[in-house]
């Protein structure tokens, strides 16, 4: 019975990398923009940004932020085939096989996590550029919170594109939810110089506890663990579980 | 025979468009059963309920059995959609083995059903090829092995041949023998092709949500009559009216062209022909099809809904 419901799930998930593999464009595509992001973003407002109270420069402010973009980026692209996929495509074959949906959810989560996980690691290569003191503890930290990330941002894209009938909606959904979300998790400015009502929201944004886990992660050498970290985990984790949770959900709807 | 497939009552809504009005049928084991009718006749929505994918608004769908709304009944049934499902990016082998997994499969029992499923299908020496380049009628092959990878009792198709040109077309239909011969695998396909129903053993004629006409086609074409007429002319309805004159009955225009359902054929023609001979191009003389039973059944003709 256990071999029944792991079987297709590593199959799934194998099949993610595979196909992955065989697409160059996927890889630029979710390191590439990011990149770009960076450097742009980093060098334009290196100096402007030092007001703030930031001592480290905008380009290594903004680096843990560029990691998540790239989680995000690399989970919607793995995500979006599953619109078309669903009624047209490779996943008919699925949903009539006799595979629990759970498994079904697992399988394809856990492929494009793998792959954000993946190319947020070549992204970490930069690291040397930067003036952050790295040991094995803050990197190793680093690794689960981008793990966790690259789940919980796949999940939630899963149950978004489950239900979008066409790539535009998804779009529409990615512009308006996905690309705000992570604006306001800190990634992008600290919520200290943001207005009252945008501290609010990147408050009550789960995403920010990520953020800041993955930031104080990478920090962790000179800052040390704290009991925020810990809160930090333990959002993130629960968030994780809420998008997959809602993944599964989506997926054993029954339609009209 | 056992009866493999129980659709009892079924009616299914989509908001307030009945897609399926109290469909009740039955098929039996080893049987080719189709469902024609015209596209939004509710074929397609009947076909994912049988593939587990729909739950009816109303009534019971049995498989061997067991009831469509148990996952149980999954590893029982093969399905080979429309669009195709197979990844373009993986090869014929590794889509085969994709699949194998999904149904528990896996070492050398699942190599052995790969290769028995290929060697069938004729696909042997294209099993490292990658789907995208294999032309349609070769993904319509693949699609076929995928669905018998787990020999499934009941092979459930819909609109088989769509797409594909006519040699694949007539290579999908042996294959379908083969398999029968083979397997003696259960068969139900929807189409809106009148030759692909003929070579079923049993179709149901479905219309706007229900189902009009049941049986082997032989027998209802017998229902319609032994013989047709088919008249061309440039003013079908003027001539429609004349021959109504004439032979004080209603006949029927479709597509343009004059129908007269006849027992003798022979004589109509030859006293209609010195009255007609100046409107009329062209004089037919046929035995009935389905589409004439669809027609008669539903008063209007089968592709005009396909609109």
């Amino acid at each position: 019975m256990r071999m029944a419901f792991w079987l297709p799930v590593v199959s799934l998930w194998r099949r993610e990398l595979v196909r992955f593999a065989r697409d160059r464009n996927r890889l630029f595509g979710a390191i590439g923009q990011p990149l770009v992001f960076w450097l742009l973003l980093g060098a334009g407002f290196e100096k402007s940004f030092a007001p703030l109270g930031i001592t480290s420069g905008y380009l290594e402010y903004i680096y843990p932020g560029i990691l998540l973009l790239i989680v995000l980026f690399t989970a919607i692209f793995s995500t979006i085939s599953v619109i078309e996929d669903r009624r047209e495509g490779f996943m008919q074959s699925v949903l009539v096989a006799p595979v629990s949906r759970i498994g079904l959810v697992l399988g394809k989560v856990l492929g494009g996590g793998t792959l954000a996980f993946l190319e947020s690691l070549i992204f970490l290569v930069f690291l040397v550029f930067l003036d952050i003191p790295i040991s094995i503890a803050s990197l190793g930290l680093t690794l689960i919170f981008l793990a966790v990330l690259g789940i919980t941002l796949t999940a939630l894209g899963f149950a978004i594109a489950w239900q979008a009938s066409s790539t535009a909606g998804f779009h529409a959904v990615m512009t308006l939810l996905l690309f705000p979300m992570w604006a306001l998790s800190g990634a992008f400015f600290p919520a200290e110089g943001a207005s009252r009502w945008l501290a609010y929201l990147m408050a009550i944004n789960p995403l920010t506890y990520g953020m800041d886990g993955l930031r104080q992660s990478l920090y962790l050498t000179t800052s040390g663990a704290n009991t925020h970290l810990w809160f930090c985990g333990i959002i993130s984790v629960a968030f994780a579980v809420l998008t997959l949770s809602a993944a599964v959900w989506q997926v054993c709807r029954k339609r009209k | 025979m056992q009866v493999a497939i129980k659709v009892e009552n079924v009616s299914h809504k989509f908001g307030d468009r009945v897609a399926l009005d109290n469909i009740t049928l039955q098929v039996m084991t080893g049987e080719m059963y189709g469902l024609l009718g015209p596209n939004g006749g509710g074929k397609t929505t009947l076909f994912r309920m049988l593939c587990t994918m729909l739950p009816p608004t109303q009534g019971t769908i049995h498989l061997l059995g067991k009831s469509t709304s148990t996952s149980a009944v999954r590893a029982h049934i093969g399905v080979v959609f429309q669009h195709p499902s197979l990844d373009a990016r993986l090869t014929v082998s590794e889509n085969l083995r994709h699949q194998g997994h999904l149904y528990g499969m896996k070492g050398r029992l699942l190599s052995q059903r790969i290769e028995e499923v290929l060697n069938m299908m004729s696909l042997t020496d294209r099993a490292k090829d990658r789907v995208e380049v294999l032309s349609g009628g070769l993904q319509r092959r693949v699609e076929l092995c995928k669905s018998l990878l787990h020999h499934p009792e009941i092979l459930v198709f819909d609109e088989p041949c769509t797409g594909l040109d006519p040699g694949a077309r007539r290579r999908f239909w042996d294959d379908l023998d083969t398999l029968r011969q083979t397997y003696g695998t259960t068969l139900v396909l929807t189409t809106h092709f009148i030759e692909e129903a003929e070579r079923c053993d049993r179709i149901g004629i479905l219309d706007r949500g229900q189902l009009i006409a049941e049986g082997t086609p032989e027998a209802l074409k017998r229902t319609v009559g032994c013989e047709v007429i088919t008249l061309e002319t440039r003013d079908s309805k003027s001539l429609q009216l004349q021959i109504e004159k004439i032979l004080d009955r209603d006949v029927q225009i479709l597509d343009g062209q004059v129908r007269i359902v006849c027992d003798d054929g022979q004589r109509l023609l030859a006293k209609l022909y010195p009255l007609l001979r100046e409107e009329v191009q062209a004089m037919t003389l046929s035995v009935p099809t389905l589409e004439d039973v669809f027609v008669q059944r539903t008063g209007h003709g089968f592709k005009v809904e396909d609109q």
